[in-house]
């Protein structure tokens, strides 16, 4: 147990109703909190003991409806299963809390999480399958065929990955962690049928699994580890598995690396920048090229470093690569 | 205490558009005493896009990596987060799965080489915050840095996933992490504290998604300049050559001119350590290091 108790903790708190105010605002709040208390313990005492016009979402209490999920100094959390010592450990005694998305407020810490629904519906969440009318015995799945989900079954659509994108909060066309954790939950089902559909909505261009940037922030926010950059890599895998990935700069980005290592066994950047781009299209990066080669950024082919024993890794690219483009 | 030595896997990056990366770690590791034993035989860690491709490839290829600091019975440092996150994954899988580990040996021992996942695998600032100690770095201080504000940029692959990193990074906290801004302290200069120093440069997405890239690229060193940096410093040669190379765009992106010199963290450390310009490569950044 923790040896404090209890402890003095400064809140500040994001407040705005859309219907009355012109820009939002914050509330500060110094409460004693105990050792047991979580954030959602916190929220209630300042609605019944001080202002009763704060607003929040809660159901279940038990981390398992997704509703409470918000910001804390800028992590997303449950508000249920956070408690506010673990929070102090990393921030100290001054804690903001704000909203999933300020730009999606609805009134202070509830927001509009229609932009998330959408997505999630786009990538057609549910088994795809013709089922027969009278079953005689059940679908059962094996454990084995189980695993291959990885538990992105967990999800419980709190939305706390899918406001922690970076990818997302520029473009909105990107369809987004959550989304794409719930795409790979069903085309990894055994039982589904809608996987090949579902992988081309998740391989276009723009709104695809091609423009996550590699943040991993998707998988510090999750609450039940879901992991969801995992499963974005997996999509990746899919894509190519099935064959349709398209020739474009995204897919030979990924595929010039076993290119480069195959010759190399290093990567050659300048080599990966044009075969991903093409001939034409690398033209645009001429001028970061000059400034680059001006500043002794740039080898030339013919200094290209090499791996030492390259004969090995010719071998093993060789003897287990599993896919081909 | 007895000298520490280390097996330095370089990463591609450091070998061709940062060579001043590679130069300067080389320089303070000999001021402080630490020997790195290059490991000439690594290939390129696929850099989370081999992944994407052929993720059994990658791990065939990062286990081999590791293969070689074993052999040298050496902790492997990186220079690079995403080695370092592509490297620690690869023994992650592999230590916690047998059937996978099998899998990957079988395919090495085509080659004579056996994963066995007695290596640790560890980032180089990482190396230095926990193992040579920070007390004992400020003591070796020859020109503090105390006329700079200097703006930490700490790179995702180094403190994300955390469950996975902080097998090696001593537990740091991704939404507040400290290790390089100790680091700075160390050094005798003055951190600055702003919201995007543990946010994506963007580096990853940039020919695929070259506005979100800028964007974030922009926004980085925008919040770097609204905290009164001076200039920033990076452990990652990626974000390195995001913020150093694409300010342009980054300026054209978010519609305000942004620009700051973005020091590697060696180079940090060797100005400290009294190491010339010459020795740590500040000739090779595209934006002009004109304060020393």
């Amino acid at each position: 147990m923790d040896a404090l108790t209890s402890q003095q903790v400064t809140f500040k708190i994001f407040r705005f109703n859309e219907e009355t105010d012109y820009l939002p605002f914050y509330n500060t709040y110094t409460l004693e909190v105990t050792h047991e208390e979580v954030v959602l313990d916190i929220l209630n005492r300042i609605k019944w003991d001080h202002d009763g016009s704060l607003s929040y979402r809660r159901s279940c209490r038990h981390g398992i409806c997704g509703i409470c999920s918000i910001k804390i100094n800028g992590k997303a959390i449950l508000a249920c299963k956070s408690r506010l010592f673990d929070l102090i450990k990393i921030f100290g005694t001054d804690l903001t809390i704000e909203p999933l998305s300020t730009k999606r407020v609805i009134k202070d810490l509830i927001i509009d999480k229609k932009d998330f629904w959408e997505k999630h519906a786009h990538v057609n969440p549910y088994l795809v399958s013709d089922i027969v009318e009278e079953p005689t015995s059940e679908h059962l799945v094996s454990p084995h065929d189980a695993e291959k989900l990885n538990e992105a079954d967990y999800c419980i659509q709190c939305g706390a990955c899918h406001y922690s994108c970076p990818a997302l909060a520029i473009n909105e066309q990107f369809i987004g962690p959550a989304a794409f954790a719930a795409a790979y939950r069903f085309s990894a089902d055994v039982r589904d049928e809608g996987a090949l559909k579902r992988l081309h909505i998740v391989n276009q261009e723009a709104e695809g699994v091609w423009d996550c940037v590699k943040c991993m922030e998707c998988a510090e926010a999750c609450p039940k580890d879901v992991n969801p950059i995992e499963k974005i890599t997996k999509l990746h895998n899919m894509i190519f598995e099935a064959n349709i990935a398209k020739n474009n700069v995204a897919t030979r980005h990924a595929v010039g690396f076993a290119h480069s290592i195959t010759k190399h066994g290093l990567l050659d950047e300048g080599e990966l920048v044009r075969y991903s781009e093409g001939n034409i299209g690398v033209m645009k990066h001429i001028p970061e090229a000059i400034a680059m080669f001006k500043n002794g950024k740039i080898v030339m082919p013919w200094n290209m470093p090499k791996s030492k024993n390259l004969d090995e890794i010719k071998k093993l690219v060789k003897s287990s690569s599993t896919v081909k483009f | 205490m007895e000298k520490l030595r280390y097996a330095l896997y370089t990463g591609c990056t450091a070998r061709e558009s940062t060579p001043e990366l590679l130069k300067s770690t080389l320089a303070i590791a000999d001021k402080l005493g630490i020997e790195l034993v290059l490991l000439d035989e690594a290939s390129c860690c696929g850099a989370s896009h081999l992944q994407d491709y052929d993720d059994f490839l990658s791990l065939v290829l990062n286990a081999r990596n590791i293969c070689y600091a074993e052999k040298l019975g050496l902790t492997m440092v990186t220079i690079c987060n995403t080695c370092q996150l592509n490297t620690a994954m690869t023994k992650h899988r592999l230590d916690t799965n047998p059937e996978l580990k099998a899998k990957v040996n079988a395919k090495l021992a085509e080659v004579g080489l056996e994963y066995k996942g007695t290596s640790e695998v560890t980032h180089f600032l990482y190396a230095l915050v926990q193992d040579f100690g920070l007390e004992k770095l400020a003591k070796m201080v020859k020109v503090p840095l105390s006329h700079f504000n200097i703006a930490p940029f700490y790179g995702c692959h180094n403190i994300r996933p955390s469950e996975l990193q902080n097998l090696s990074n001593g537990g740091e906290n991704p939404y507040n992490p400290t290790s390089l801004d100790d680091l700075i302290i160390a050094c005798g200069g003055v951190n600055v504290d702003y919201a995007e120093k543990n946010k994506c440069c963007g580096f990853h997405a940039e020919l695929q998604s070259p506005h979100t890239a800028a964007v974030l690229t922009g926004n980085a060193i925008a919040g770097a300049m609204d905290a009164n940096a001076d200039w920033m410093v990076t452990p990652c040669p990626l974000c390195h050559l995001k913020l150093d190379v694409q300010h342009h765009a980054a300026s054209k992106a978010i519609g305000r001119d942004v620009k700051l010199p973005v020091l590697h963290m060696p180079q940090m450390v060797g100005l400290a350590l009294g190491c010339t310009p010459a020795e740590l490569g500040l000739n090779h950044h595209v934006t002009k290091v004109d304060f020393v």
